[in-house]
C-alpha cells in the first residue's frame, strides 16, 4: 500500500510543471481566438457570418483528419461518411425527441464515434492503399442508406434540421451570427481538445506508431488500439462537423455527404500540413472562401453558371498536385520552413549575433537552432540582453 | 433458375468492365506503388474525346481507337509530368497528387463540354439475347465488353509473357534497382506502364460510357473496379480480373434480389468481409513487413 501511494506526488507535480501551462497556453490562445472571432461575427454582415459559420464546420471535420493522417499515420478518403452519421443522427434526434442542440451535438458526436471505432476495428488490420480502398467505399456507401431506409432517413429528400436563435438573445442576434457563433465555438472546443491531445502521451504514442510500427509495438505500445482510438478520435470530430453541416445547411441529404465532400477535407488537411491544427484552419478557409469568388469570376467571363461551378474544381485539382509536388508539408510546413530558413531567422541572428557573441556564443545559437518551434527566437534573445544591460 | 441464370451472365457482363478498371489500377500499382485515383477520371476524358469525334466523323470505329490512342498519351503524359516527381516519396503524396488530377480533370471536362450529361452511343445492340425462348439478361453489346476485355487482358498476359518489353515490364516491376544494374530503362517502362493502363481505362471507359456521359459518370464505376483490384489484391493482374467479375456477379445479385439502392452497401460489405479475413486482398502473396 505504501509503495503503491508514494509516486503520487510526482504525477501532481509533473502537472503543475508541464501539463498545465500547456493547458493554458491552449485555452489562452482560444479564450483570445474566441474574443477576435465574437467581436469579428458582430462588425461584419450576415453574408460573412454564413461563411465564417462554413470554414468553422470545416475546421472541426479536417482537424479530426488531419490528426488521424498526419498523427496516426492512417489514410482516410472517407471521413464525409462519419459526417453523415452525425448529421443524420441529429437530425433525426431534432425531428422525433426535440433535443436541445448542445445535447444532440454531443450524441452525435458520441454516434459518429461508435461508428468510427466499429470500422476502426475493420480498418486497424488494413495498411496503405487497402485502407484508402476501403474508407473510399465507406464514403460512396454509406449515403445510400438514406434511400436504402427512405422512410426513416427520407431519401434522396433528405430531412429538415432547422434550430432557431434561442429566445433569450431577442430579436438583435441574427440566424447567421447565432450560427457562426454556435460552429465557431465547437471549432474551438475542438481544437484544444485535439491540441492536448496530440501534446499528450496519446499524442506522442501515435507519432510512435507512425513513424515505425514494429518498434513502436516493441516499445510496449498496443499499436491496433491506438490505431482504432485514432479513428474514434477522427470520425468523433467528423460527427461533431456533420452536425454543425446539417445546421448550417438547414437539412441533411445523401447529396451533401457526397464523395466531394470527402476530398474536400483531404484537400483542406493537405493544403494546410498534415498533422497541423493551425493548418486545418487554414486549409479549411482555403478550400471555403474562394469557391463562390472564383465561380463568380468564371461567371463574369462569359460562363454558363453550370459550366463556371466547374472552375473551382478545376483549381482545387491544379492547387492541390501543385502543393504536393513543391511543398509536400503543406502551407504550415511552408510558413515553418519561411521562418526557419529564410530572412526572419537571419534577422534575428543578426540581430542577437553581436550580444550572443560578447555573452555566451556556443549554447545561445544552438538553443535557437534546437529549440521548440513556438518559442523559437524570443527566449534565446531575452536572457543575453539582461545579461549585457 | 432461369431468373439466377440471367443475374449471373448480366452479372458477369457487369463486372467485365469492373475487371478491366482493376486490371489498368494492377498495372500501375506493380510498377510504381501508386494507385491512380484519376484512372476514372482519365477514362471519362477520353471517352469526352471519343464522343467529339464520333459526332465530327460520324464513324464509332474511328472514335473508339482514338479514345485508346488518348488513354495512352494521357497515360504517359501524366505519368512524365505529375506521377514521375513523387514516386519514391512517401505514399500518401501520389495519393493526394492522384485524387488531385481526378478533381483537375472532372473540373477541366466540365469547363471543356459542360456538366449536363450527353448521350453517348453503344458498340452494338442492346436487345437482349435469348435462347430459344429462354432470355439471357445478356445483350450482343455485353458480349462485345466481355471479348474486349478479355482479349486485351489476354493480349496483355502474352505481351508481358513473350516480349522482350513485357520481361523489361516485369523485371522492373519486381525489383526496379536490380533491373536498373541489368541495364533496363527503368524510367522508360513505368511510362509504358501508365500508357498502358491509360489504354485499357480508355477501353473500359468506351464500354461503360453509354448511354449517358458526364464529368462524374466514372465515379461509380472507378469506385467498383477499384473495390475490385482490392479484392483480389493489388499484386495481381488475375486477382483484378477474378475480383471484378466476383463483385459484378455479387452486386447483379444484391441489385436483382434486394433493390438496386443497396449496391453500394453490398459493395462495401464484399470489401470489408474480403479485408477482414485477407486484409491484402484474395490474390496476394502473404504480406512480409520489413522489420
Amino acid at each position: 500500500m505504501t509503495m503503491a501511494r508514494s509516486p503520487d506526488p510526482r504525477p501532481a507535480g509533473r502537472l503543475g510543471g508541464l501539463a498545465a501551462p500547456t493547458l493554458v497556453r491552449h485555452l489562452g490562445a482560444a479564450v483570445l481566438a474566441g474574443v477576435v472571432l465574437l467581436i469579428g461575427s458582430n462588425t461584419i454582415g450576415d453574408y460573412r457570418d454564413y461563411q465564417l459559420a462554413n470554414v468553422a464546420v470545416y475546421v472541426v471535420a479536417v482537424a479530426g483528419l488531419t490528426l488521424l493522417i498526419g498523427l496516426s499515420g492512417q489514410i482516410s478518403i472517407g471521413n464525409g461518411a462519419f459526417m453523415a452519421v452525425g448529421g443524420y443522427l441529429a437530425a433525426l434526434l431534432l425531428a422525433d425527441l426535440k433535443w436541445p442542440l448542445i445535447a444532440i451535438l454531443l450524441a452525435a458526436t458520441a454516434g459518429a464515434a461508435v461508428v468510427g471505432a466499429i470500422f476502426g476495428v475493420a480498418a486497424a488490420r488494413l495498411r496503405g492503399p487497402y485502407l484508402a480502398g476501403a474508407t473510399l467505399m465507406l464514403a460512396v456507401a454509406l449515403p445510400s442508406v438514406a434511400t436504402r431506409f427512405q422512410s426513416v432517413l427520407g431519401g434522396d429528400q433528405g430531412l429538415g434540421f432547422f434550430i432557431g436563435v434561442p429566445g433569450f438573445l431577442g430579436p438583435n442576434v441574427s440566424p447567421y451570427r447565432w450560427l457562426a457563433w454556435v460552429t465557431c465555438g465547437a471549432a474551438l472546443v475542438t481544437m484544444v481538445l485535439l491540441a492536448n491531445l496530440i501534446r499528450s502521451r496519446t499524442g506522442r504514442s501515435w507519432r510512435a506508431v507512425r513513424d515505425d510500427e514494429i518498434a513502436a509495438a516493441l516499445a510496449g505500445l498496443n499499436v491496433a488500439r491506438l490505431q482504432i482510438l485514432a479513428f474514434v478520435v477522427s470520425a468523433a470530430c467528423a460527427g461533431l462537423g456533420g452536425t454543425l453541416l446539417a445546421m448550417w445547411n438547414q437539412s441533411v441529404s445523401p447529396g451533401l455527404f457526397s464523395l466531394t465532400l470527402s476530398i474536400q477535407l483531404l484537400t483542406a488537411a493537405v493544403l494546410g500540413g498534415l498533422g497541423s491544427l493551425t493548418g486545418a484552419v487554414l486549409g479549411s478557409a482555403i478550400v471555403v472562401l474562394p469557391y463562390t469568388y472564383l465561380q463568380n469570376q468564371a461567371i463574369s467571363l462569359g460562363m454558363t453558371t453550370a459550366t463556371g461551378s466547374n472552375v473551382p474544381i478545376l483549381a482545387y485539382g491544379a492547387v492541390l498536385i501543385v502543393v504536393m509536388l513543391a511543398f509536400p508539408a503543406g502551407i504550415q510546413g511552408l510558413l515553418a520552413w519561411m521562418v526557419r530558413a529564410s530572412r526572419v531567422r537571419q534577422a534575428v541572428r543578426w540581430l542577437t549575433g553581436p550580444l550572443a557573441r560578447r555573452a555566451s556564443p556556443g549554447p545561445s545559437v544552438h538553443s535557437a537552432a534546437s529549440g521548440h518551434p513556438d518559442q523559437r527566437s524570443a527566449p534565446a534573445a531575452e536572457p543575453q540582453e539582461k545579461g549585457t544591460t | 433458375m432461369v431468373e439466377f441464370l440471367e443475374f449471373t451472365l448480366s452479372g458477369l457482363a457487369a463486372g467485365m468492365v469492373y475487371a478491366a478498371i482493376a486490371l489498368a489500377l494492377v498495372l500501375i500499382w506493380r510498377g510504381t506503388r501508386v494507385l491512380n485515383y484519376s484512372q476514372g477520371a482519365m477514362a471519362m476524358l477520353t471517352s469526352y474525346i471519343a464522343l467529339t469525334v464520333i459526332n465530327e466523323t460520324g464513324s464509332y470505329w474511328l472514335g473508339f481507337a482514338v479514345a485508346l490512342a488518348a488513354g495512352l498519351i494521357l497515360g504517359a503524359v501524366v505519368e512524365r509530368t505529375v506521377i514521375r516527381p513523387v514516386t519514391g516519396k512517401p505514399p500518401l503524396n501520389a495519393v493526394i497528387v492522384s485524387i488531385g488530377l481526378l478533381i483537375l480533370l472532372e473540373g477541366l471536362a466540365g469547363v471543356l463540354y459542360g456538366s449536363n450529361n450527353r448521350s453517348f452511343p453503344f458498340a452494338y445492340s442492346v436487345n437482349g439475347l435469348s435462347i430459344g425462348s429462354v432470355a439471357l439478361g445478356i445483350t450482343r453489346n455485353d458480349l462485345f465488353t466481355a471479348v474486349a476485355v478479355l482479349g486485351a487482358a489476354g493480349l496483355l498476359a502474352a505481351a508481358f509473357r513473350y516480349t522482350s518489353a513485357g520481361l523489361r515490364l516485369r523485371a522492373t516491376a519486381f525489383n526496379a534497382g536490380v533491373a536498373r544494374l541489368l541495364g533496363v530503362r527503368v524510367g522508360r517502362m513505368l511510362t509504358l506502364g501508365w500508357a498502358l493502363a491509360g489504354l485499357i481505362g480508355a477501353l473500359a471507359g468506351m464500354l461503360v460510357t453509354p448511354p449517358l456521359l458526364n464529368p462524374n459518370s466514372m465515379d461509380a464505376i472507378f469506385v467498383l473496379g477499384f473495390t475490385a483490384a482490392v479484392i483480389g489484391g493489388l499484386e495481381s493482374p488475375v486477382g483484378a480480373v477474378a475480383g471484378g467479375l466476383l463483385l459484378g456477379v455479387v452486386l447483379n445479385y444484391a441489385s436483382g434480389y434486394l433493390g438496386s439502392e443497396s449496391v453500394n452497401l453490398f459493395g462495401l460489405a464484399a470489401l470489408l468481409l474480403v479485408l477482414m479475413f485477407r486484409p491484402t486482398g484474395l490474390f496476394s502473396a502473404a504480406p512480409a513487413r520489413r522489420v
